[in-house]
């Protein structure tokens, strides 16, 4: 079992965490008209990065969202970051 | 030229003492240039390119391969075939796929292995065994082959399943497929690569495509680790890695699954059995092994290795389906880098980028499709149109919304 931290609750079992998706992918502005491209690239694409991809986690005890920066090869944990102190 | 292989062969060299076999495929150093170059030397890889030298009469057709030939997806998969899908889009292509690898070892000369022991998706309640009959009208209308089968049966098939009425999840019957079963895999890529040698395909091994080389905005071939090498057309197959080359995106991600071999034993299994409430199906090799699959694991990845709670899920739920088998040891486990799509069904067609031709997306079940996946991409290359059969499978169905939504794409919720 690998150990995935959190800002809030420490080194907790990655069976507590859920992955949500690429971090900085964002939903088209619907005030304006938003074509099928965009709307197929906002629901459909993923970065599907080979190394050090940059996602969102929810870690599901504490129900906290985190930014972790992930080796998709190694599966190592590079960084993790909080949402709340808005630095993201 | 390979010579043919048969009894009288056998026996031959056998007398001979084996010397006379000889190379099943050569080895030859890249071309500058050539009609089509395919990229991915696995099962899909090898197909497209014999189809394009037997179908469509092509000469000048290069497979090229980082590393060994089936070394990826094709030789780590559980070797189930089977085609029990729903859609219709999805049965024509699967089904096309069953038909053609039941011709396969007669047509390349060699011996795939292919057992049709069939198959049984399990149901364990009586809401399932509605939905089991949904999906049996829905394989016998798009003509496959399909029969709704109660617990006796079940029984009858697969003594070693738990049908006691305490179980887990107690057994009320299934989906059968007397076509699906097991084939050899490496054979299925070294059958390939043989017949496909033998047409004249040069297959290049250990050779890194490292970009796509791009000229005015078209593909017009490939760098690699031995230099640059030109096409008109590009075929990609590489599972697991469709999106690692740049220049298009695709709606994949890229996820590790997971599968099992148990010490060899005696034959205890002579079917395919698979739960979707246990995540777990299983079967047995000709060598004895118990080869087990599940579902996916968690986390987006490309290690080529799992993780423990997959582990835990898939082998616990084996002990549910078969407590008998809670003893047995592992052999071996492994993990492959799948291709996974939002509607869990390919994407076959040409990419943003002209030149480029896909055949990726395949999930958790790309090697029952190899010969269709091979036969439609050599269509796609050889004539830049797509077949009827996998026009539905257009990157562009994302665009359009006509998505594909196989839950039967795994068998696996994913």
């Amino acid at each position: 079992m690998q150990r995935f931290p959190c800002p809030f609750c420490g080194l907790r079992d990655e069976t507590e965490f859920f992955y949500a998706g690429d971090l900085g992918k964002v939903r088209p502005d619907t005030t304006q008209p938003v074509s099928d491209e965009e709307w197929s690239a906002y629901l459909n694409d993923y970065a599907n990065v080979k190394g050090r991809a940059k996602e969102v986690w929810v870690h599901t005890a504490c129900q906290e969202y985190l930014a972790l920066e992930r080796d998709t090869v190694t599966m190592d944990v590079l960084s993790v970051t909080q949402f709340r102190k808005g630095e993201i | 030229m390979t010579k043919s292989y048969s009894g009288f062969r056998l026996l031959k060299e056998g007398i001979g003492g084996n010397k006379g076999w000889g190379q099943a495929w050569r080895t030859p150093e890249p071309e500058k240039i050539y009609d089509f170059i395919i990229v991915g030397g696995g099962g899909h890889g090898l197909a497209t390119a014999y189809y394009l030298a037997k179908k469509h009469g092509q000469k000048k057709v290069a497979v090229i391969e980082r590393g060994w030939l089936g070394g990826g997806n094709t030789g780590r998969n559980t070797t189930v075939v089977r085609s029990n899908y729903f859609y219709p889009e999805s049965a024509a292509l699967y089904d096309m796929s069953l038909k053609l690898y039941e011709q396969l070892s007669r047509e390349l000369n060699f011996n795939i292995m292919l057992s049709q022991r069939g198959m049984v998706v399990l149901a364990h309640s009586d809401p399932e065994m509605e939905l089991s009959a949904r999906i049996v009208n829905a394989m016998q209308i798009n003509g496959t082959d399909a029969e709704l089968i109660d617990a006796d049966r079940v029984k009858k098939l697969a003594p070693i399943l738990n049908t006691r009425p305490d179980a887990r999840f107690p057994i009320k019957g299934g989906v059968y497929q007397g076509r699906g079963g097991t084939a050899r895999h490496d054979a299925v890529a070294w059958g390939y690569a043989r017949a496909a040698d033998a047409l004249g395909v040069d297959i290049i091994q250990n050779c890194e495509v490292t970009n796509f080389l791009i000229e005015g905005g078209e593909c017009k071939g490939v760098e690699t680790s031995k230099g640059t090498i030109r096409a008109s057309r590009v075929g990609v197959a590489v599972a697991g890695h469709s999106t690692v080359m740049g220049g298009y995106k695709l709606p994949i991600q890229t996820y590790t699954l997971q599968a099992f071999v148990s010490e060899p034993m005696k034959p205890v299994m002579d079917t395919v059995a698979f739960s979707p409430s246990y995540g777990t199906y299983f079967s047995q090799s000709d060598k004895g092994g118990l080869v087990i699959g599940g579902g996916l694991d968690r986390i987006p990845s490309y290690a080529q290795k799992g993780n423990m709670p997959a582990q835990e899920a898939v082998l616990s739920g084996l002990i549910e389906m078969a407590p008998a088998l809670a003893k047995v040891k592992l052999l071996r486990h492994w993990g492959g880098a799948v291709d996974v799509t939002p509607d869990s069904s390919p994407v076959i067609g040409p990419v943003d980028v002209p030149g480029i031709y896909i055949n990726c997306g395949w999930g958790t079940g790309g090697f029952k499709a190899i010969p269709a996946g091979g036969y439609l991409l050599a269509h796609l290359l050889a004539t830049g149109k797509h077949h009827e059969v996998s026009a539905p499978f257009d990157p562009s169905r994302f665009r359009k919304g006509r998505l594909i939504d196989e839950a039967a794409a795994s068998g696996i919720a994913h």
